[in-house]
C-alpha cells in the first residue's frame, strides 16, 4: 500500500482524482473548484483598502482558504513524507532544449538554476519569478478562474467562455514557454 | 505532486508538445468530471445539506479574452497555475512564497483598476 503512494502517479490515476474534486465540492454544498479565487479572499482578508471588488463576506469562502491548506499539506506530505523512489523520466527532448537554456538535468520540481534566492535578484529573474507570479494573480482574476476554475470545472460544466478563456491559457503558455523564456534565459 | 502535475520540468514538456503526462491528467480530469455532474444532473442527487445542485452560466465578456492571454503568459513564466504555487511552498519550496506574493500582488492591482478595464 504505502509503495503505492511512493511510486510516480501515471496520468490516468491523478486525472480521475483530480476531477473528482469538481463533482465532490458541488455535493458538499455547491462549492465550485477554482483555486484562483483563494488569492481574491486572501487580499480581501488582509488588505481590502475600500476597494468595491475586494469588499465582501469573504467569511463565506472559508471554504477555498482551507482547500488551499488542503494543497499546502498535500505538497507536503508527497514531497517531503513520500518522497518519491524513483522519478518519471521527461522526454528527452525536453531535456535538450532545456540544457540548451542552462538547466542541468535535475530531480524535483523547479529548476534550481532559475528560481532560487541567490538568482532573484538580477532583472531576468524578477522577470521571470515577480513579472510572471503578478500576471498569474492579475491575469486569472480578470478572466475569472484559473486552469481548475475554467479548465476542469468550467469546460466539464460545458461554459463555453471557460474553454474560449482555457484555449487562452495555452496560447499564451505556449508562446511564453517557446518563445519568451528563452530569450530571457540565454 | 505524486504526478508531476505541479512540476515546472513536466509544464515545459506540455508547452513544447513533448510528453502527454499533462495532457493527459488534463483530459482525464475533465472527463471524469463530466460524467460526475452528467451523474448529478441525471439523478438529480442533492448535497449533503439536501439542497439541490446549482448550476450558474457564465456570460462572456472581453475580460475572458485579455485576462486569460494574461495569465497564459505568466503560467509560461513560473511555470505554475495557482495551484502548484500552493503545492510548492508546502513542499519546501520558500522560492515559491515570492511567486505567490507576486500573485496577490497582481489579483489586488486588478481588483483595483477593475472599473477602468475593458470588460
Amino acid at each position: 500500500m504505502i509503495d503505492f503512494f511512493r511510486q510516480p502517479w501515471p496520468w490516468y490515476v491523478a486525472g480521475p482524482v483530480i476531477g473528482l474534486t469538481v463533482p465532490m465540492l458541488l455535493l458538499v454544498g455547491n462549492k465550485v473548484l477554482g483555486i484562483s479565487s483563494s488569492l481574491r479572499h486572501i487580499c480581501a482578508m488582509c488588505l481590502p483598502a475600500n476597494v468595491p471588488f475586494l469588499k465582501y463576506n469573504w467569511k463565506d469562502s472559508l471554504w477555498n482558504i482551507y482547500f488551499v491548506i488542503g494543497l499546502l499539506l498535500g505538497g507536503f506530505i508527497a514531497g517531503v513524507l513520500l518522497q518519491p523512489v524513483h522519478a518519471m523520466p521527461l522526454s528527452e527532448a525536453t531535456w535538450q532544449n532545456l540544457q540548451a537554456l542552462g538547466i542541468s538535468k535535475q530531480n524535483g520540481i523547479l529548476p534550481a538554476e532559475v528560481y532560487s534566492w541567490s538568482h532573484l535578484l538580477t532583472w531576468k529573474h524578477l522577470i521571470i519569478t515577480v513579472g510572471g507570479g503578478f500576471l498569474v494573480g492579475f491575469g486569472t482574476r480578470y478572466s475569472g478562474g484559473c486552469t481548475s476554475g475554467h479548465g476542469i470545472a468550467g469546460i466539464s460544466m460545458m461554459q463555453w467562455p471557460s474553454l474560449l478563456a482555457t484555449v487562452l491559457f495555452f496560447a499564451g503558455g505556449i508562446l511564453t514557454a517557446n518563445f519568451i523564456l528563452p530569450l530571457l534565459l540565454k | 505532486m505524486k504526478s508531476d502535475a505541479v512540476s515546472w520540468f513536466r509544464m515545459q514538456e506540455m508547452f513544447r508538445f513533448q510528453g502527454f503526462q499533462l495532457f493527459g491528467i488534463f483530459m482525464t480530469g475533465i472527463a471524469t468530471s463530466a460524467l460526475g455532474i452528467f451523474i448529478i444532473k441525471r439523478f438529480k442527487i442533492k448535497t449533503i445539506d439536501g439542497d439541490p445542485v446549482k448550476f450558474e452560466k457564465k456570460e462572456f465578456n472581453r475580460g475572458y479574452v485579455y485576462g486569460s492571454l494574461l495569465f497564459g503568459v505568466g503560467w509560461g513564466l513560473t511555470g505554475a497555475c495557482p495551484g502548484p504555487i500552493y503545492v510548492q511552498i508546502g513542499s519546501g519550496l520558500s522560492i515559491a512564497v515570492v511567486t505567490l506574493l507576486s500573485a496577490l500582488a497582481g489579483t489586488w492591482v486588478y481588483s483595483y483598476l477593475k472599473p477602468k478595464l475593458p470588460h
